[in-house]
């Protein structure tokens, strides 16, 4: 209908004049009309085709095959509706990986954060060689996962590893890193703060330099001490790029798969996937995977897939929620 | 009316569109005309390039050269990822209908869940592969077949078991080193664990009997007439006491303290057999080229015994051809040509893995094979009685996440977290969920 209406309208003005400038004339009007309706969409259609097939297509796909008995390789998937779903939330396994990527999410984001904002205050003065240090911070993040994960399993290593070593040489005893719940949380929480404690600083150090310098300089004048200057003046003015550096960690860590993944692989082939041999450190993403790439059960994948994404939204949700109520000094 | 007008409209905007698009279409297949016309004309056939995806190395190289010798249009891109990975990527490959090679191996423990999938790949028959069949171990060529008789893979090698075992430390603990003492000391499981233990009260520190119970559990499985799988493919690791027996081995090695807790693959395992960490080791055919690489300071100092408990079979390869190949009559040319007895041969010689055509067996030059890196033993022999010996075991469709199950409950046991009744409980719960 819309089409039929503008039609005439574009069609109204032209009075033709003589000569080649006739259909120019006739044209543009209408040619313009679609421009102003048409281009904005078109400029930003690339992103949103590449969204709908990349993002929302495989979402709803997900879905879709969650409602399946879907076997990876087989050509008869029969449908059977929340059975998967079902069965997922009387899965302990299930559960457990929640709880293992919970622990290992907060073990690593909590202190990572909270050293992030410690090095970032430390750097936001004059410095000498300052770019020196920030290209350091952001060194271990440029390393790729599968080399940090390699270095530090080694690092765990029970026979041969240096962690090991040192708790020898200090009396302590031996460590079996990938044995146990909590050695194991630790053990990849570390590895996660090694890559992103630097990124998140980065960040930080940038909003940090937004606050003017006179709030400091009054702050002084008064007698805070850099302490008291991080608590009451920094962390208040910086709570926008907190919440933010919080969400993401969060989802970041609601993903955490290589870490384990690789981790195990120092113990035996099964345990990798499995995440340790009793899924000590297994994660949601690594079940996931085992689920839908070593045991081919796809349509039970995507339901975990799924819960999994909703597990996503309530953590952020919460997350957020308590981050905005954290004031810091400034109003107290 | 409005809808005249539009169609009238329209062709002003789309003429250049589909001008364009035109312009594309005729430019791509002008090029692609162009090609025979300007190519040589006596050129037998149009050239084709084949991928051969693998998990590792195969010792194919030098026989692509051999092949291009009679299909000189033919190019060959072998690609090769770690084993679970390969795999993995191979069923994803063959959900989506895209990305697979033209040939892939797939290892023994997953055959039997992409033969289950037959129309996801070519059938060898219909390239009149099945003329092959006579020449196989009958069981390796059932291997390859699927439940609805379609011949989905050639067998490449078969693993035949043995022990291999480190000279020096033998003989620094007192124990024999000539191979035939040695495999007179273990006829059985039972003194194997003996010697382990004889082994262990004079072994230099930092030395264990073996590297982890894992593979010798998979061994002691392999060599019973049924495993996990009876051969309805029902899962019987709760009621076949084989498995059991298997189980409590495994255990008493742990408990005897023989292990020296490093897991196969493992990064810690490359290091163990660089630094001598274990004396003995399971050692199907194709492990031999394996530890060649990774003791290279060890030449010399490890040799072949016959294994504990009888003849098994662990590991072996099948060569397949996807559905999706675009060349499927050429790729299976190539399996053809990989898999033959000549090829077979010549791959044992050059790596190790040992071929699953018994006609060679008693071949001169496979039976006097030897190896110096292993003190000079005759590996021709000792593999082909292996596989000669072999009595084949059925193999279900979940194999490998029955084995994970069972494997975890070992290390459970082995890093002390629970005790060993605790661990088979909770294997048996775990394999109860494998569907």
């Amino acid at each position: 209908m819309p089409v039929v209406r503008r039609a005439p309208a574009a069609e109204s003005p032209p009075h033709p004049p003589p000569g080649e400038s006739r259909t120019r004339a006739a044209t543009s009007p209408w040619r313009h009309r679609l421009d102003r309706l048409v281009s904005p969409y078109a400029y930003i259609a690339p992103f949103f085709l590449l969204f709908a097939a990349f993002g929302v297509f495989p979402l709803i796909y997900t879905a879709w095959v969650s409602l399946h008995d879907w076997n990876l390789l087989s050509s008869a998937n029969p449908f059977i509706g929340l059975d998967n779903y079902r069965e997922l939330f009387s899965d302990g396994y299930f559960w457990n990986a929640a709880f293992n990527t919970l622990s290992i999410g907060v073990l690593s984001a909590a202190p990572q954060l909270a050293l992030a904002l410690v090095l970032a205050h430390l750097l936001n003065r004059p410095l000498r060689a300052q770019t020196l240090f920030r290209i350091t911070l952001l060194l271990p993040n440029v390393t790729s996962v599968v080399a940090v994960v390699v270095i530090f399993s080694q690092l765990f290593g029970r026979d041969f590893g240096l962690v090991n070593a040192l708790l020898d040489l200090v009396g302590i005893d031996r460590v079996y890193w990938q044995a146990n719940v909590a050695s194991s949380h630790v053990a990849i929480a570390t590895m996660i703060m090694w890559r992103w404690t630097g990124y998140n600083a980065l960040i930080y150090l940038a909003a940090m330099q937004a606050v003017p310098r006179e709030i400091y300089e009054a702050a002084t004048i008064d007698g805070a001490s850099a302490a008291r200057q991080l608590w009451g003046i920094t962390i208040p003015m910086i709570r926008p790029t907190i919440i933010f550096t919080v969400i993401v960690t969060t989802i970041g860590s609601m993903q955490i798969i290589a870490e384990p993944l690789l981790f195990g692989a120092q113990v035996s082939n099964g345990a990798a996937t499995t995440g340790g041999t009793d899924r000590q450190f297994q994660t949601l993403a690594l079940y996931l995977y085992e689920k839908g790439f070593r045991s081919f059960e796809f349509g039970y994948a995507s339901a975990a897939a799924w819960v999994m994404f909703l597990l996503v939204v309530l953590v952020v949700g919460f997350n957020y929620l308590v981050v905005r109520r954290m004031r810091g000094g400034l109003d107290v | 009316m409005g809808i005249p007008r539009t169609g009238r409209r329209l062709p002003r905007l789309l003429a250049p569109m589909v001008a364009a698009t035109l312009l594309t279409v005729t430019a791509c297949s002008g090029g692609g005309g162009s090609t025979p016309a300007n190519g040589d004309t006596a050129a037998p056939a149009e050239k084709i390039k084949l991928t051969v995806g693998l998990f590792g190395d195969f010792g194919f190289k030098p026989l692509y050269e051999e092949f291009r010798k009679t299909h000189p249009n033919i190019e060959i891109e072998e690609r090769q990822a770690a084993y679970a990975d390969h795999h993995t990527n191979l069923a994803a490959h063959l959900a989506t209908g895209a990305g697979a090679a033209d040939v892939e191996g797939i290892e023994v423990g997953f055959i039997s869940q992409f033969t289950a999938q037959p129309d996801r790949f070519q059938d060898l028959k219909q390239y009149g592969l099945d003329k092959r069949q006579g020449e196989y171990l009958d069981w390796k060529w059932q291997q390859g077949v699927a439940p609805n008789r379609a011949v989905v893979g050639l067998g490449t090698d078969v693993g035949g078991l043995a022990m291999c075992y480190r000279t020096d430390l033998f003989k620094k603990t007192g124990l024999p080193t000539e191979r035939d003492e040695v495999s007179a000391l273990w006829p059985t499981w039972d003194q194997y664990i003996e010697t382990g233990k004889k082994f262990t009260a004079s072994a230099p520190k930092g030395t264990k009997f073996f590297d982890s119970p894992g593979e010798i559990m998979r061994a002691i499985i392999a060599q019973a007439p049924v495993g996990v799988y009876d051969a309805q493919d029902n899962i019987v690791v709760a009621t076949n006491p084989d498995v059991k027996k298997a189980w409590d081995l495994s255990v008493r090695m742990v408990q005897d303290d023989l292990s020296a807790k490093i897991g196969a693959w493992t990064p810690e395992w490359n290091t163990g057999f660089a630094k001598g960490s274990f004396a003995t080791i399971i050692c199907p055919a194709w492990m031999t080229a394996y530890i060649q690489d990774q003791a290279k300071n060890a030449s010399g100092k490890w040799d072949i015994a016959t294994v504990p408990g009888g003849a098994g079979n662990a590991g072996g390869t099948h060569l397949t051809v996807p559905k999706q190949s675009k060349h499927p009559k050429e790729a299976a040319e190539l399996v053809d040509f990989l898999t033959s007895p000549d090829s077979q041969a010549a791959v044992f010689k050059a790596i190790g893995n040992f071929p699953s055509i018994p006609a060679l067996y008693d071949q001169p030059d496979i039976q006097n094979f030897t190896k110096d890196f292993f003190n000079g033993a005759p590996v021709g022999k000792i593999y082909s009685d292996a596989a000669k010996n072999l009595k084949p075991q059925h193999l279900g469709p979940k194999e490998g996440d029955v084995r994970t199950a069972i494997g975890n409950g070992l290390g459970r046991v082995e890093q002390g977290k629970q005790t060993p009744e605790q661990a088979w409980a909770q294997v048996l719960k775990d394999v109860e969920n494998v569907k």
